[in-house]
């Protein structure tokens, strides 16, 4: 049988071996195709679909995925071949579409050995080299006096005794304020709405900490907050559980 | 040689890259294409009659001067130029196919080629050979590649339509002699 004449060379050769060997399922295809002295209008799909699966079992698996899937079409094309033909006329050779693609390949390795000759042609002619980029020209001697070399030293000395000062704004959040506010409200009143512990008109930072106080308080459990629908006003109530406790 | 003969070495030993024929024109007004080409002639005659160590070659949509390959080995083993490193086997396939196919999106050419491209494209971008020439209409608009003038230097082609046409390659996409049956459902399957 056919299987024992590339299975030893496949598991020897390896994994590196078959990466540059082929580059690609349509390389290996054609190459067994060759191998194989096959008519690429014939394919004997059965013979070349058992040859593939076995030279691929020696490639990794990452890199075996593409393999693995011409496998896939392979096998079912067998399976196509198999089933009754029924009219002759009207049957349609399942390897058609596949000869298409290995005609394509082939023609486009025939480009590939035009390319690799007259690469390698030109690869054997140098041509000039490009230049480096010129290097800056050295700089102008200095040519300044004392005096004018003490000042600006000077002007150093100044600008770096300038301390390089950050205002730090102390955070004007106040939450533990908001907090007592809110419970010395909600003592009086067990239920009480956002726009009433909120004055019209207050600063972005009061705002900020009775909603941050008001968080933290529901996160305690000693309030409950509830919003029946976006930007709705908020309803703020004592905690049930809080309170009975 | 004449004196625009010389003007025109003078400049190509000036440049480190393929100068177009335009480009030579510009040289000298006054010069016609005809007179260029003669000049250009004489050149090439002076160095290939005279046996000089370089030859005028065109390529690249231009001309250039470039050592003889005899000379290639004593040069590299003298380490004063090195030879550029072999394009990979699938680096030329991808080029292939994007220089008979361009403009050609990546996914194209992974229909031919039967293999994931995505890394090759990037080198071969990465050394100048190919660029981005466009942008395919429908889904996810595919960048579209194509060659380069580089493209050309590297294979010393003066332009694509010097690359085999297609159906002067031995196996061309003709239909099959011997089974026209099976060449209609190729192309029903088209």
């Amino acid at each position: 049988m056919t299987a024992t004449f590339s299975e030893p060379a496949a598991l020897e050769s390896g994994f590196v071996v078959e990466l540059t060997a082929f580059t690609g399922p349509l390389d290996l295809l054609l190459s067994l195709i060759r191998e194989e002295q096959v008519d690429i209008y014939d394919i004997p799909i059965a013979r070349i679909c058992e040859q593939f699966v076995i030279r691929i079992r020696s490639l990794g698996l990452n890199e075996a995925a593409e393999y693995l899937e011409m496998a896939a079409r392979l096998l079912r094309i067998k399976a196509q071949m198999l089933l009754p033909r029924g009219d002759e006329l009207a049957w349609e050779d399942p390897r058609a579409e596949l000869v298409r693609r290995l005609l394509e390949y082939q023609q486009m390795r025939e480009v590939v050995d035009v390319l690799e000759r007259r690469g390698e042609e030109r690869r054997n002619q140098f041509a000039r080299a490009y230049l480096p980029q010129q290097a800056a020209p050295p700089q102008a001697p200095l040519a300044l006096s004392l005096a004018e070399l003490l000042s600006a030293v000077d002007r150093v000395l100044r600008a770096a005794r300038q301390p390089n000062m950050h205002e730090i704004i102390p955070r004007a959040i106040d939450i533990p304020g908001a907090i007592s506010i809110i419970r010395s409200v909600l003592t009086l009143r067990a239920r009480i709405m956002w726009t009433e512990i909120v004055e019209r008109g207050a600063e972005p930072w009061q705002i900020l900490s009775t909603l941050l106080g008001l968080l933290e308080l529901a996160k305690l459990g000693e309030l409950r907050v509830l919003q029946p629908k976006p930007f709705a006003n908020v309803e703020i109530s004592r905690d049930a559980a809080s309170e009975a406790a | 040689m004449t004196p625009l003969a010389k003007l025109l070495e003078a400049a190509l030993f000036a440049s480190a890259r393929p100068i177009a024929t335009d480009e030579l024109a510009s040289l000298d007004p006054e010069v016609s294409p005809a007179e260029l080409q003669s000049a250009l002639d004489e050149i090439r005659e002076h160095y290939d009659v005279e046996g000089h160590g370089v030859e005028l070659t065109e390529l690249g949509g231009g001309w250039q001067i470039l050592t003889r390959a005899e000379y290639t080995e004593a040069i590299e083993r003298a380490q004063l130029a090195a030879r550029p490193a072999r394009l990979s086997g699938a680096a030329l396939e991808t080029l292939a196919i994007i220089a008979y196919r361009q403009p050609i999106s990546r996914t194209e050419i992974e229909e031919i080629r039967g293999v994931a491209v995505g890394g090759v494209l990037k080198s071969l971008h990465e050394r100048g050979l190919i660029d981005v020439v466009g942008r395919a209409e429908g889904l996810g608009r595919p960048l579209l590649y194509g060659t380069t003038p580089v493209f050309l230097e590297h294979f010393a082609l003066r332009h694509l339509e010097e690359l085999p046409r297609g159906d002067e390659l031995a196996i061309a996409l003709r239909l099959p002699p011997r089974e026209p049956e099976m060449a209609s459902a190729v192309d029903e399957n088209e």
